[in-house]
């Protein structure tokens, strides 16, 4: 009983140790399954673990540069930045954004306009960009906002640098604005190969100066290596490139000057364009009505886009660039300077004016724009008091081609080549030109009209300012320019703005100097300009003209009001001053203004008298329009 | 006065086994030192409870080991008992916590029946055997069969499928080691295999989603997959030689979740790299080795088999939880033995080892 108990004790314990071996040897097995998947992990895999655990925890994120400051010639700031609060929210990290702004509601002040711009912003960005709610918060709505942050996930403030143009509406059209970037921007960027440095950027500039030297201004961004935590918060950064501030430009616009010009034309539509005539330096560029571009660089709200946008005075319309006019009798003093130099004038060269010029085969007259004529004119008094007849006869002698090659040494019927985007070419006809666009013939009825500046002939405000530039410094071509010089930011060193060249003409000086002469002429006792330069104490050359308006773009519809007020001429004005060593020269036009004399040479001599002498103009008084015209 | 504190020292050490003792100290100062880190390298809060747990559970140890093997054989029988009938009782009136039904609130604290089954199941088991020394029958297998289910069940329904694998191995491993012959095994085990795919249609979603994510993490990278993905990456990012202690990236920063618990090996991995790892491999070689002699060199059947079972299941927590956190298995709530922050298994743990003890130092008086 004892053996056989023995025995089966035996029995089971070598049953246990045979059992106990085997179990050694599956836990060896397992264990060496664990340790080979530790070596694949930590020694064969190891780099592509690491690199994912680097992608994990490291977050890149773009630090964008400080735009670069707009000054005027002074040093007055044009475009500045500041600092502010935003609220803004990504779309697409909520699920009901109406009902998250409705709760928003008692925390921060929504404006219904913050509502609907953040509609317009929605429909043009993509669901995960960051947009803004509100601009500007005040310090309580920060205080109340963080406190009350964890119902609102998806928002979050940010303090950012926003773009602030201190003097609103002034010289808005030569400024510009910038607003967020939107696809054309991108396609844009991405051409430029600039879509790195734009990382984190989402404000771009758009007009004038801040759009076109968008490269200057925007700078280089910087990169922040953050570890994140798998939440995606921020814990501590790890390595900063700092970002580079965009480059200071100063302008050749002097703001105290464009204020005393868009002043001037309190109530009325048009352009001025005042450069130095020995530089071609813009010292103001007014396209009036403008516009605030403050209005834009939070993004526009639909209201006041439409405002802008639909105003019959199309403010967004820059006019000193894109505006085509017909320069009417402005373009004397050129035609009279091409008749000498062409020899088919002599300075002596004298007509008796009727008061209508007739052309072989033509039945119409071709009608001065005084009834009864000037009398004896000869060439200095066909500029003096605006003869029509002597230039219907000049113009016949020239022909379309000659008068077409050398106005454009004068840069009439071509881009200036100014350093902002938008400039329209105007137009300047020759025969081929005829024939290329209407495919017809040149008549020889097209030619006497030209020859008083109207007919086919279109000019930009800046074409004429920039040709009066050349008359005034006595032949030097000048390429009209806004940028003075750019600041570089890391070391403080002024880069001048090199304008362009170009060769200067071949004019006889007694020429220039007859035809400058009849243009001071012009300002005095008898000429068309008398009034405005009453009292002035300093002499200055000038040419009024009065354009007719020939065929309406805008007001289809027939208002009979309207299209009287339309209808009406546009008054225009060249000007240089002082008539001696000129050192400031403009072209200006009022839309629909009437007589050049009475509506646009008033406008000249304040900027004149301001520019020149410091005076700043007396308080607005209504706009007359009698005395000499024309 | 030395003369005094060594006899006291003896009185207190009489029944510990040395290299097991020694070798826990090192894991669970490891563990210390891992769950500083993993607690984010700045508070001690975690580290110092962990330090409680263990002082605890020491003493628990300390108690068991001087319990005699015989009263150990004396008490399977109401420990299962009580374990079953708590276990129902959970089935019953038990607390919900985290959509599973495993607490049991007996008034004055709360309590995870299934716990107590982790020490209750191979005690049973052995006692079983220990009577039926003189030769096992079918049948005795069957009620060893019913004796093991019975609680796997019921804690499969919790649902807590960790660990009523890890109960139903305890007691398995009981089966195995008396001698359950292989043919027996084997069919079982077609049996079972044969039975998976009904078995996968009782799992619960959760189970289900963690077994397909385990097959392939990506697809579901943010949801269940994440934990795989996340402690995969740290420990293959800690190379050979780990990133440092306080230095491992993904720990630091939040990607690993439960990484003082069930997932500090990540953390571990990620800090120590290969090495650690080969070392934890080791450490826990030799408390399983160490077991196993014990259990080869134990008097009686009612305590190798006991002593072999207790030392099977640790080794079944260590390369589940391994194998878990390094992605060949699926994620099931199984903490890293002596290492993973918490009480409940910290004391489970001892007591089985302090069985282990008792079973060590008590057999010459029991030899014959």
């Amino acid at each position: 009983m004892i053996g056989q108990a023995l025995r089966n004790r035996e029995a089971e314990l070598s049953v246990f140790r045979r059992r106990v071996a085997f179990a050694v040897v599956v836990t060896l097995i397992l264990f060496l399954i664990l340790a080979g998947r530790f070596v694949y992990l930590q020694v064969v895999k190891r780099e592509h673990y690491h690199t994912l655990a680097e992608a994990n925890r490291i977050s890149v994120a773009p630090v964008v540069p400080t735009r670069g400051i707009i000054t005027d010639r002074n040093g007055v700031v044009l475009a500045a930045n500041y600092s502010a609060y935003t609220l803004e929210v990504t779309p697409g990290k909520i699920p009901n954004l109406e009902r998250a702004l409705d709760e928003l509601g008692p925390i921060v002040d929504l404006q219904p306009r913050d509502r609907r711009r953040l509609k317009r912003l929605m429909e043009e960005s993509k669901n995960f960009e960051s947009l803004p709610v509100k601009n500007r918060l005040t310090e309580i709505e920060v205080a109340r906002f963080s406190a009350h942050r964890y119902r609102f996930p998806g928002f979050e403030i940010r303090a950012r640098l926003f773009r602030q143009y201190p003097h609103g509406e002034i010289a808005s059209h030569a400024i510009g604005y910038i607003g967020r970037i939107n696809d054309a921007d991108l396609k844009r960027i991405e051409t430029a190969e600039q879509s790195v440095n734009y990382k984190g950027t989402d404000h771009i500039g758009k007009l004038g100066i801040e759009g076109s030297y968008e490269h200057e201004l925007h700078g280089r961004t910087g990169s922040e290596q953050v570890e994140i935590d798998s939440g995606g918060r921020a814990i501590r950064s790890l390595a900063r490139t700092e970002p580079i501030s965009g480059n200071n430009l100063t302008l050749t616009l002097d703001i105290k000057l464009q204020k005393v010009a868009e002043e001037a034309f309190t109530g009325r539509r048009g352009a001025l364009v005042a450069l130095d005539p020995n530089t071609g330096e813009i010292l103001a560029l007014v396209s009036m009505p403008g516009f605030d571009p403050n209005l834009f660089v939070d993004g526009i709200d639909p209201v006041n886009w439409d405002l802008l946008n639909n105003s019959p005075a199309k403010p967004l319309n820059n006019r000193a660039l894109r505006g085509q006019y017909p320069p009417g009798s402005t373009i004397k003093p050129f035609m009279a300077l091409l008749a000498l130099d062409s020899g088919k004038r002599t300075p002596e060269f004298t007509i008796s004016d009727p008061g209508h010029w007739m052309l072989a085969g033509v039945q119409r007259p071709f009608r001065d724009w005084k009834p009864g004529g000037h009398g004896m004119v000869n060439l200095q008094r066909s500029v003096v008091v605006s003869c029509d007849t002597y230039y219907y006869g000049l113009a016949n002698d020239l022909g379309i081609d000659s008068i077409h090659r050398f106005m454009l040494h004068f840069g009439f019927g071509a881009r200036t080549g100014i350093d902002i985007d938008g400039e329209m070419p105007g137009l300047q006809p020759s025969q081929d030109w005829k024939m290329k666009r209407f495919k017809q013939k040149w008549y020889a009825g097209d030619t006497i009209s030209v020859g008083i500046g109207q007919g086919y002939w279109l000019t930009t405000p800046l074409q004429l300012a920039t040709a009066t530039a050349i008359l005034a410094n006595g032949g030097k071509p000048v390429v009209p320019h806004l940028l003075r010089d750019v600041q570089d930011v890391r070391s403080g060193a002024k880069r001048p703005h090199e304008p362009k060249t170009r060769e200067p003409l071949l004019i006889k000086p007694e020429h220039m100097a007859l035809v400058r002469a009849a243009m001071v002429d012009v300002t005095k006792p008898g000429g068309t300009a008398a009034g405005a330069a009453a009292g002035a104490t300093y002499s200055f050359g000038g040419k009024t003209g009065t354009a007719q308006v020939v065929g309406m773009k805008q007001g289809e519809k027939y208002d009979e009001k309207k299209v009287k007020e339309e209808h009406r001429d546009h008054a225009l004005f060249i000007a240089y001053a002082p008539a001696e060593q000129p050192k400031i020269a403009l072209a200006l036009l009022v839309e629909n203004g009437g007589h050049g004399g009475a509506a646009a040479a008033p406008i000249a001599r304040e900027v004149f008298d301001y520019y020149l002498t410091g005076k700043l103009p007396a308080p607005r008084k209504p706009v007359v329009s009698d005395g000499p015209s024309d | 006065m030395v003369r005094l504190i060594n006899s006291a020292f003896n009185m207190l050490s009489r029944r510990l086994d040395g290299p097991l003792s020694i070798v826990i100290i090192v894991l669970v100062a490891l563990g210390l030192v891992v769950i500083y880190s993993a607690s984010g390298g700045s508070s001690f809060d975690r580290a110092v409870g962990q330090f409680r747990n263990f002082a605890v559970a020491v003493t628990a140890m300390w108690i068991v080991a001087n319990v005699a093997p015989q009263t150990l054989l004396r008490l399977a029988v109401p420990i299962y008992v009580a374990g079953l009938v708590l276990l129902i009782g959970v089935a019953l009136f038990g607390d919900i916590r985290n959509g599973a039904r495993r607490w049991l609130n007996l008034g004055f604290t709360s309590i995870q029946p299934s716990e107590i089954m982790k020490i209750g199941m191979p005690m049973i088991l052995a006692w079983y055997f220990h009577r039926k020394e003189e030769g096992l029958r079918v049948a005795d297998y069957a009620i060893a069969a019913l004796l093991l289910a019975l609680p796997t069940g019921l804690i499969m329904r919790q649902p807590d499928l960790g660990t009523s694998i890890l109960i139903f191995a305890s007691g398995f491993f009981v089966i195995f080691l008396v001698g359950l012959s292989w043919k027996i095994i084997i069919s079982l085990s077609v049996a079972f295999l044969a039975f998976l795919p009904f078995a996968w249609g009782l799992l619960h979603d959760y189970q289900r989603a963690r077994i397909m994510t385990l097959l392939d993490p990506a697809t579901d990278p943010l949801g269940a997959g994440y934990h795989i993905i996340q402690s995969t990456i740290a420990i293959g990012s800690g190379g050979v030689f780990g990133k440092g202690w306080l230095n491992g990236t993904q720990s630091q920063l939040d990607f690993i979740p439960e990484r003082s618990t069930d997932f500090i090996l990540a953390v571990f991995g990620e800090e120590f790299g290969l090495v650690g790892n080969l070392l934890l491999l080791s450490l826990y070689l030799v408390v399983i080795g160490r077991g196993l002699m014990i259990a080869l060199n134990a008097p009686n059947t009612f305590s190798r088999l006991l002593a072999g079972a207790i030392t099977l299941t640790f080794m079944t927590y260590a390369f589940v939880n391994m194998g878990m956190v390094a992605g060949i298995l699926p994620v099931v709530g199984v903490p890293l033995p002596l290492i993973s922050y918490g009480g409940t298994s910290m004391l489970s743990m001892l007591i089985g080892f302090g069985i282990l003890m008792s079973i060590s130092t008590h057999k010459q008086l029991v030899a014959s």
